[in-house]
């Protein structure tokens, strides 16, 4: 597509036009176009903005519209053609566990900015795959933890793909108490009459559910209309700053949990929050804020070690010496964050829907499958 | 399963058929009078949508709100009849596919550019905001039973128009026989370009409708194009009436599908096997009925041969 080339020439360009031969040179997958375009573009954006101005990274960007054999194809021809040291952003869980495995396995390194799948985490870990979003159980495992003893009987919902499973897995695993029901729906579905029905119906106190993107839009509008008055909570993904604005009054209130939130007092956020602004005129995003620490975690690497020597590549990697707009950041053995999971809660700002903090939910949170990883 | 959650979810499966016959409608009335595949249909759902949420977010109207969207897909649709269509009817479907599936890709990359790639805002209006209580004490959302009522009385005006008036006994007529209406002296291109933009307008009031209680982004079309294929593949193509009751079965199996699947199951197995067991064949059930259908139906309920 011309548009995209355009788009992937204008950032190459935009990023020191002398791309030199010892730079890194890094393949960008990630969603551009259609129904979840909104999370690849602050990824993308959050990235430029992390690695604006600096010279030893050259990047190529692609769209990989959602679908994982077009991920795929993407994937074999940076390897090929592109011959890129480093790739990152995919942001389904579906579609990094189609293309993760076989970058890694021909020696390229993988950071994942998005998408944790427990796939890749445990017995699929690899010594080139760091992840620097979260195991996709993290946010849950918390949330799980934080809920048990004041939530009553809880109502489980998410979508019936990887990332859906990992989810309420981790859910599951920490939460002392009652699972009045547990559904799962199709990805992408778009009406949730059948399932608010059963959430009136059943004796739940609260309703606990992962609906990224649009699909989260759609069932907070529509459980808004239902009258059902049981509280609602959830990973952040399902109210984040990107779709939040489309919910509208209709989700403030709710809780939800993540590792970042604008109003985190940590160095450097607020200067990420406010450069984000000016830069792009939105809010940041949970997603924004994964893309900008990867592009600083790659230039850290970058300006420690020679991307050809592998091993110290890996190892500067390995350091995490950066400053994460999330304040504490470090690998756990299987390459996945260790980090401080919040809670958040859903407020409104004068007429701007956004989220606060309101706790801490795990403090230094490492996901359960590292004892499976043999690194 | 109480007798009320059962009804509840029965009116939602008739809900969600209702809308779905939205965009059938159009569909089948394109295929059966033009012969024209329109994968782009999906795409005229979406305008309507973002028409919708623009009007809402400037003026605050959702009255205002409807009648932009079934402005503005119309007058889209009719630019693409006038500009695309109209030079792929003497083709053969391969092309009206590729010309079609690319008006796809222009309106969504086009949507992008001008209202951006994140999702827009449209709720409905606040007198429709809550629930109703129904006679059995039945709780359902106001909005959705304004749906019904709307879909309800858009059935029964196009059975009207194409019964008894005189556009639509053409319409009728270009069914059968094009180069003999023609020859007649009706003026077809002119019916053809008033057909598209009439089945782009119900696209756009769907897409309207629905963009108040889902989310209003690129690409909202494709998912409810596919259902609508399905629709008109077990109705019958080009037969209103089996678009209104391939609607309703659709819509009525997969939300009944999705609730009473795994419910049955979970006498079989344990609980989560069961619901995603449950879940998984509930995916299917409405390509499985469009199947069985087809078997004992080869040309859909209402086809003809």
């Amino acid at each position: 597509m011309t548009f995209k080339q355009l788009l992937a020439a204008t950032c190459v360009a935009a990023l020191g036009a002398g791309a030199q031969a010892d730079g890194v040179k890094v393949g960008m997958i990630t969603t551009l176009s259609g129904g979840g375009a909104g999370l690849g573009i602050d990824v993308r954006d959050g990235f430029l903005l992390a690695v604006k101005g600096n010279d030893d990274i050259e990047l190529v960007i692609e769209d990989d519209q959602r679908k994982p054999d077009i991920a795929v194809q993407l994937a074999d021809k940076m390897i090929q053609s592109e011959k890129v040291d480093v790739m990152t952003g995919i942001i389904w869980s579906n579609l990094a566990i189609a293309v993760v495995p076989a970058a890694t396995a021909q020696g390229k390194f993988y950071l994942s900015p998005n998408a944790g799948p427990s796939a890749l985490a445990g017995k699929g870990c690899h010594q080139n795959y760091f992840n620097v979003s979260w195991q996709n159980d993290a946010f849950s495992e918390a949330a799980g933890t934080a809920l048990s003893g004041e939530a009553g009987k809880v109502f489980l919902m998410a979508p019936n793909y990887p990332a859906g499973q990992d989810i309420m897995a981790g859910f599951k695993r920490t939460f002392q108490g009652e699972i009045a029901a547990e559904v799962y729906t199709k990805l992408g579905q778009t009406d949730y009459a059948a399932e608010i029905a059963q959430m009136r119906a059943s004796d739940a106190d609260q309703i606990y559910f992962f609906l990224p993107g649009g699909m989260g839009i759609s069932f907070m509008k529509q459980y808004a209309g239902s009258g059902v008055d049981k509280p609602v909570s959830g990973p952040a993904f399902s109210f984040d700053q990107g779709i939040l604005g489309a919910i509208g009054d209709a989700a403030v209130g709710a809780k939800n949990t993540a590792h970042w939130s604008k109003d985190l007092d940590v160095p450097g956020n607020a200067e990420f929050v406010a450069a984000f602004e000016a830069e792009y005129g939105r809010l940041p995003s949970i997603y924004a804020a994964q893309g900008f620490d990867t592009g600083l975690l790659l230039a850290s690497a970058a300006a420690k070690a020679d991307v050809d020597d592998a091993d110290a590549f890996r190892a500067a990697l390995k350091e995490a010496d950066f400053q994460s707009v999330r304040g504490k950041f470090s690998f756990g053995a299987n390459n996945h964050p260790v980090q401080d999971i919040y809670m958040r809660e859903v407020i409104k700002e004068g007429d701007l829907v956004t989220n606060r903090i309101v706790g801490t939910a795990a403090t230094d949170h490492s996901d359960p499958y590292a004892a499976d990883c043999k690194l | 399963m109480t007798t009320l959650l059962l009804i509840e979810q029965v009116l939602n499966g008739l809900q969600s058929g209702i809308m779905l016959f939205l965009m059938a409608a159009g569909l089948t009335l394109i295929f059966g009078v033009m012969g024209l595949i329109n994968l782009a249909h999906g795409s005229l759902y979406m305008i309507g949508a973002f028409a919708a949420a623009a009007v809402a977010g400037a003026t605050g109207s959702f009255v205002l709100a409807l009648g932009a969207s079934l402005i503005a897909a119309a007058a889209a649709g009719a630019i693409i009849e006038i500009g695309v269509i109209r030079r792929l009817y003497d083709r053969d479907h391969l092309d009206q596919v590729l010309a079609t599936f690319a008006l796809i890709l222009i309106l969504s990359e086009g949507t992008r550019w001008a209202f951006g790639s994140f999702p827009l805002y449209l709720d409905v209006p606040a007198a429709l905001a809550g629930p109703v209580t129904l006679p059995g004490g039945i709780q359902y959302p106001a909005y959705r039973l304004l749906i019904i009522g709307v879909g309800l009385a858009i059935a029964v005006g196009l059975f009207l128009l194409i019964a008894r008036t005189r556009i639509g006994i053409q319409i009728r007529a270009g069914e059968s026989d094009r180069e003999m209406i023609a020859a007649l002296g009706v003026d077809i291109s002119k019916l053809y370009t008033l057909i598209f933009a009439l089945g782009a307008a119900l696209a756009g009031l769907a897409g309207a409708l629905v963009g108040a209680i889902q989310s209003v982004q690129v690409g909202m079309g494709e998912p409810v194009l596919i259902l609508a294929f399905v629709v008109i593949v077990i109705g019958g193509i080009g037969s209103i009436k089996g678009a209104l009751v391939g609607a309703l079965l659709v819509g009525l199996t997969d939300t009944l599908g999705g609730v009473l699947l795994p419910l049955a199951l979970s006498g079989m197995m344990n609980a989560s096997a069961a619901t995603s067991v449950g879940s998984a064949l509930a995916s299917m059930s409405i390509y499985i009925l469009m199947a069985v259908v087809l078997i004992f139906r080869p040309t859909g309920l209402y086809g003809t041969a």
